[in-house]
């Protein structure tokens, strides 16, 4: 690095230097705070002392807590996998098929977004409802005699969340197929794959940055869902994300709750670091 | 003046009807609290930056913060044009919530609505003032019900707002008339019962049925609330906020729903066949009452507000909208006849004697949280 480095260093710097600010300010600072926040001691009506107590981490090996921690992780887990069993046809189809509805389709793929998942999640209590759509048409049908219970159940928990984070699996996905080169699967024809060979040998591995940057966005989010399980799962299904916003605002125990959002990132940093470890960094490059 | 508050009334009731018929839409943001300040602006002109603050007669800006849907349509414009004050009024979901905002300090808040137990948490916080009576002289139309209770028993720090009960809304033509807390617990109204969202209501429910205080820290006696509540569990759509629960009882999907008396009274006028129920052998009474936060931006129109409310019309403008209880007596010739007739708006003294209030249990509070964490998770 002689003269010519440094000159480069201050634009760098001039061009990183908001983005740098910003995250420094809004997202490291509350970072820090939340760390400092869970060794301190929180009071009896509320407030913390900051200090070193490490007990608030201790706390979450109650077992009680522990098992909501797995409950979380499955469903965050088993949400992302079904996201990618329905996202990846899909995504497949509109880069690779879609031809002139391309554009359309697409779009029509983020049209949810338009709307704030509040509004959404409420939609579905309307047409999940003992009154609602589903029951009617069930009823209609001759499926069901009476109203069952669609909503309020850990299941409608699971559906509501493959239908908020769907989305999130499509378009990484659609980025990676659409410069999928198709020649390629072709020469695996000519070389005398059969079309699932050719699928599994050639363009799921060529896909794999989508794969992992899809699953990544939708497991993260999804492990810290709390919105979904309150709406759709009546308050009866606590997952982790529930149980740190029941800390701050009900049991006004601010320390304990840092505790947990800390152990819930260090879990996703780890999960992250695993997947992306097995199935290798550099695959990521394309991403 | 009865058919201005005929109007009001309507007004809410079709606000309600829209959000049954939407299921349960609307006024329950609470979980989006933690995210997303709910802030509305309900004066035309209470712009950020206070515009008219120090216009001609003008007589500054007042912040008011308050829970949603907690003020009748008539009191804002009311006071604004008997003082000349512009109002903005922010809103909140809980109590915490607004302990949490104040603790953070530099809200510039004027006047806020907390209940009960937690006046007591925020005197002991130093978070709110002592109020100055000399400026509230309509406090004399409180009633002795509702003076130096518990929570501030010199009635140094809080004035009443508005009271109601925790009871059950249930539909009378299915289940008949029933007075206890019992039915809620039948495997026969399976996942047709609903229950707060909320630990220390819930929780309640059970240690009154047991027979103990509502306040109970006995680890016993918890613990056999607990044993209650999981049994409970399997028979229940769900927990949720009062306000999402009187849709589902009014729309058929529930036989019995856990309610505060406002949204339970004003469900069971609403619709045929269902009706609002005190149980035995206890209830959960409770008061939200004005404060003035240390460091209220101006204390004086804050005490000119808390008089306001207090005066005779206004205090029944209010109730005619709410449907809670008031505690302003000079307020009750004012009342709509309509819920005048209903005794469990006003209940009588053998039954306010088995009312029991909600009073903060320091450090139990964490036990109590981690039962209901534990209930719900089972």
């Amino acid at each position: 690095m002689g003269e010519k480095g440094k000159g480069w260093s201050l634009g760098l710097a001039a061009l990183l230097g908001p983005a740098a600010f910003w995250l420094g300010v809004f997202f490291l600072l509350p970072l820090l705070l939340i760390l400092a926040y869970s060794f301190g001691t929180s009071g009896i009506y509320g407030g913390l002392t900051l200090g070193f107590n490490p007990s608030n981490y201790l706390k979450v090996f109650d077992p009680l807590y522990l098992e909501i921690t797995v409950r979380t992780l499955v469903i965050a887990f088993i949400n992302t996998l079904l996201c990618l069993a329905l996202g990846y046809p899909l995504a497949y189809f509109i880069a690779l098929r879609g031809g002139r509805w391309k554009t359309a389709l697409l779009i029509l793929v983020m049209v949810p977004f338009w709307t704030s998942l509040l509004i959404r999640a409420y939609a579905w209590v309307v047409i999940l409802g003992g009154n609602g759509i589903a029951n009617r048409t069930l009823q209609f049908l001759g499926i069901t005699d009476g109203p069952i219970s669609l909503i309020f159940t850990p299941q409608a928990v699971l559906m509501g969340m493959v239908y908020s984070y769907l989305p999130f699996m499509i378009l990484p996905l659609y980025a990676t197929l659409e410069r999928f080169d198709t020649s390629l699967k072709e020469a695996a024809h000519d070389l005398g794959a059969g079309r699932w060979h050719a699928f599994w040998r050639v363009t799921f591995p060529l896909s794999m940055p989508g794969v992992i940057a899809g699953s990544i966005l939708v497991f993260i989010p999804s492990a810290g869902e709390f919105v979904i399980p309150n709406l759709l799962g009546g308050s009866q299904t606590v997952l982790l994300g529930n149980l740190i916003q029941q800390q701050f605002l009900n049991a006004r125990d601010w320390a304990f709750g840092s505790a947990l959002a800390v152990m819930l990132a260090v879990l996703l940093l780890g999960a992250i670091m695993f997947y992306v470890r097995r199935i290798g960094t550099e695959k990521l490059g394309g991403v | 003046m009865h058919r201005n508050t005929d109007a009001k009334r309507i007004t809410r009731r079709r606000f309600l009807k829209v959000a049954g018929a939407g299921a349960f839409a609307g006024s329950t943001l609470s979980i989006l609290a933690a995210c997303q300040p709910d802030t509305t602006a309900q004066s035309g002109n209470g712009g950020e930056e206070g515009g008219n603050g120090g216009d001609g007669g003008g007589n500054g800006r007042l912040n008011f913060y308050n829970w949603s849907d907690y003020v009748a349509e008539s009191t804002i414009p009311g006071f604004e044009e008997e003082t000349g004050a512009t109002v903005t009024q922010d809103t909140y979901a809980s109590n915490e919530e607004l302990l949490a905002k104040l603790q953070a300090g530099g809200t510039g808040y004027d006047v806020i609505v907390p209940s009960d137990y937690m006046v007591a948490i925020m005197a002991k916080s130093d978070v709110i003032q002592e109020l100055d009576f000399e400026k509230i002289p309509n406090f004399e139309n409180v009633g002795e019900n509702f003076r130096g209770l518990s929570y501030d028993p010199e009635n140094r720090f809080s004035v009443p707002y508005q009271w109601g009960t925790t009871g059950i809304l249930y539909n009378q033509a299915e289940l008949g008339e029933i007075n206890s807390w019992d039915l809620m617990f039948d495997e026969q109204y399976s996942v047709q019962i609903a229950m707060i969202d909320d630990v220390r209501e819930t929780l309640g429910v059970a240690l009154y049925r047991l027979g103990y205080s509502v306040n109970a820290t006995d680890p016993g006696q918890l613990e056999e609330a607990k044993q209650m509540l999981i049994e409970q569990k399997p028979l229940l759509r769900g927990y949720f906020d009062s306000t999402e629960i009187s849709p589902q009882v009014a729309n058929g999907d529930i036989l019995l729903g856990h309610v505060f008396s406002g949204e339970g009274i004003l469900t069971a006028l609403e619709n045929e066949g269902l009706a609002y129920v005190i149980p035995s052998p206890a209830a959960t009474r409770w008061t939200d009452n004005m404060c003035i936060p240390n460091g209220a931006r101006n204390p004086e129109l804050a005490h000119e507000f808390i008089n306001y409310i207090l005066a005779e019309e206004p205090g029944a403008e209010l109730t005619n909208y709410t449907y809670y209880g008031t505690p302003n007596e000079a307020a009750l010739p004012l009342i709509d006849e309509e819920l005048q007739e209903i005794p469990e708006w006003n209940p009588p003294d053998e039954v306010f004697e088995r009312l029991e209030v909600i009073e903060d249990v320091g450090e139990a509070t964490r036990d109590y949280e981690r039962i209901f964490t534990e209930v719900k998770s089972s």
